[in-house]
């Protein structure tokens, strides 16, 4: 994103009066328990639900109506794939959408696959490959589009740890590779402390933010971040503010 | 038995396969050995139970007037059951994109399903004035709802997120339609594709029953019929093999297209290692 991307939302339930302003290159995290909109707001910015009232706009643009150069590639949090296409078929996709043959696309699908480390597996089927697997072909489709904005919908939660947290350095790596702006949905407190640099804190019913977390930990990070005590102090301070949302929520009922 | 001398071990695969072959083969020869010996034993006369062998006999013997029943069946039916997918997937793909169009058809359809074919038949016969047309729409009015219904939940079926996903990259209704629903509803129109085959066959020969002997050019149902009235029984066993023969000819090509289609990536059709 060029400039600044704003989202001001007012949905009847899920999202009220969210305003929030991400900037390029960040890596945001929104955190909150189930309910809370966090991947409502996202599909928002995706273009993929309207809004009831409030503006979105992503890089001056509403979403889903912009140019290339604005793309936004989205992770489900499922890999999403289509069983019945091998893994370069499923890569392909968006370029075949977009009307690019399959030997022009052939380069940028090879290239996403090594950045996910998948070389050699494009003839594969899905029902081939582990679960983690599927999530890295599912985030070398959003990827080979190259766009700035990169959109992920709890795409680990149905992950082994190990997998996560091996996937976690991936994401963090095409992160600053690509130089991508990165919203991650989670409801993981020590995922979102180790991926982002900004965690917002959302409450439920009606969903809302209800904190703005900066975390000064610089990059690259790894998972000796897991052991120091900067890592558990942050931890610390998202899970009471997590808590406090909770809390809330308990006086308001 | 050949087969039944111990092997070597990488030899298994091999020898499970020859059997799952020879098995059913000899089990078939041993009961229609058993039959033969059984009429010939108790002098059982043809007109009651017809040897094995005296089926065989006939079907050489009329050989000319029983292959252009057969012929006359086979066209009916597969005619039938092509004319059922042109008509069910168009039709279902009406289905699936318009709510309204299937609310207000969908009735007509269960109305055609429900009533069964043998009592619409006579009257079809009284209305269509061209046999072979007659018989073609009470066997295409049997094939053609699977076909329909099940392509129309195929379209359906595609996952949600995929859904989204081509919203995302802004896909056209065509590329939606080609590249995510209609993989989609394969699965589903093979099935369908499946039970249509023998529906077809059934409608072709239930409606040439309520037609009878009357046409010129006829199909097996006619010479089953023809040779009741005349007390050949062999000649009704000979038209009855032919037409049971048709089915299982109908279910292996539709499987192996299945196959062929599903065979990659459905969970169906793919083969399990163990």
């Amino acid at each position: 994103m060029a400039g600044v991307g704003k989202v001001f939302a007012n949905g009847i339930t899920a999202v009220n009066d969210m305003s929030l302003s991400i900037r390029e290159g960040e890596f945001v995290s929104f955190l909150g328990p189930s309910g809370c909109g966090k991947s409502t707001a996202l599909k928002m910015i995706a273009g993929l639900l309207a809004q009831n009232s409030g503006t979105i706009s992503v890089n001056g643009h509403s979403p889903g109506a912009g140019a290339d150069a604005t793309d936004v590639g989205f992770v489900f949090q499922d890999a999403t794939l289509m069983p019945w296409g091998t893994v370069f078929d499923n890569v392909y996709l968006p370029l075949r959408l977009r009307g690019i043959s399959r030997d022009g696309a052939r380069d940028p699908v090879l290239e996403a696959l090594v950045s996910v480390g998948l070389h050699g597996f494009d003839g594969a089927y899905p029902r081939e490959l582990s679960g983690g697997m599927k999530m890295r072909v599912s985030i070398a489709r959003s990827l080979v589009t190259r766009p700035k904005l990169l959109l992920m919908d709890e795409p680990f939660a149905a992950l082994d740890e190990m997998t996560r947290f091996k996937l976690n350095n991936d994401v963090l790596n095409l992160w600053d590779q690509q130089k991508l702006t990165v919203i991650f949905v989670t409801h993981s407190v020590f995922e979102s402390v180790y991926l982002s640099n900004r965690i917002v804190v959302m409450a439920a019913r009606p969903g809302r933010v209800a904190d703005d977390i900066t975390l000064d930990e610089g990059y690259p990070r790894n998972d000796s971040y897991r052991n120091t005590p900067t890592y558990a102090e942050n931890c610390r301070i998202v899970s009471k503010a997590l808590q406090s949302t909770l809390n809330g929520d308990g006086h308001g009922a | 038995m050949a087969h039944d001398r111990p092997g070597p071990l990488q030899g298994d695969s091999h020898l499970e396969r020859s059997l799952r072959f020879a098995m059913p083969a000899a089990a078939l020869v041993a009961a229609l050995a058993a039959w033969e010996f059984l009429v010939w034993f108790n002098d059982v006369p043809h007109y009651l139970i017809p040897a094995p062998s005296r089926i065989a006999t006939t079907l050489v013997t009329d050989f000319a007037s029983l292959m252009r029943s057969l012929w006359f069946t086979v066209k009916l039916t597969l005619l039938s059951l092509g004319l059922a997918v042109i008509g069910g997937v168009a039709l279902g793909m009406l289905f699936a994109l318009s709510r309204t169009v299937e609310m207000s058809l969908f009735p007509f359809a269960v109305v055609l399903q429900v009533t069964p074919v043998i009592a619409i038949a006579p009257l079809i016969l009284i209305y269509v004035s061209d046999t072979f047309h007659a018989l073609l729409i009470c066997a295409w009015i049997v094939a053609f709802f699977p076909i329909l219904s099940n392509t129309a939940i195929g379209l359906r079926s595609a996952d949600h997120n995929l859904h989204d996903l081509f919203t995302l990259y802004r896909a056209t209704p065509w590329q939606r339609l080609r590249f995510l629903m209609i993989p989609s509803a394969l699965p589903y129109f093979m099935a369908a594709l499946k039970i249509a085959g023998g529906l077809a066959l059934i409608g072709a020969v239930v409606a040439e029953f309520v037609a009878g002997t009357a046409g010129q050019n006829t199909g097996l149902a006619s010479r089953i019929l023809e040779s009741s009235f005349r007390n050949e029984i062999p000649r009704m066993f000979a038209a009855l093999l032919l037409v049971s023969l048709v089915g299982i000819v109908i279910f292996l090509m539709t499987t192996l297209l299945s196959r062929a289609v599903l065979g990659h990536w459905h969970e169906s059709e793919v083969r399990r290692e163990r």
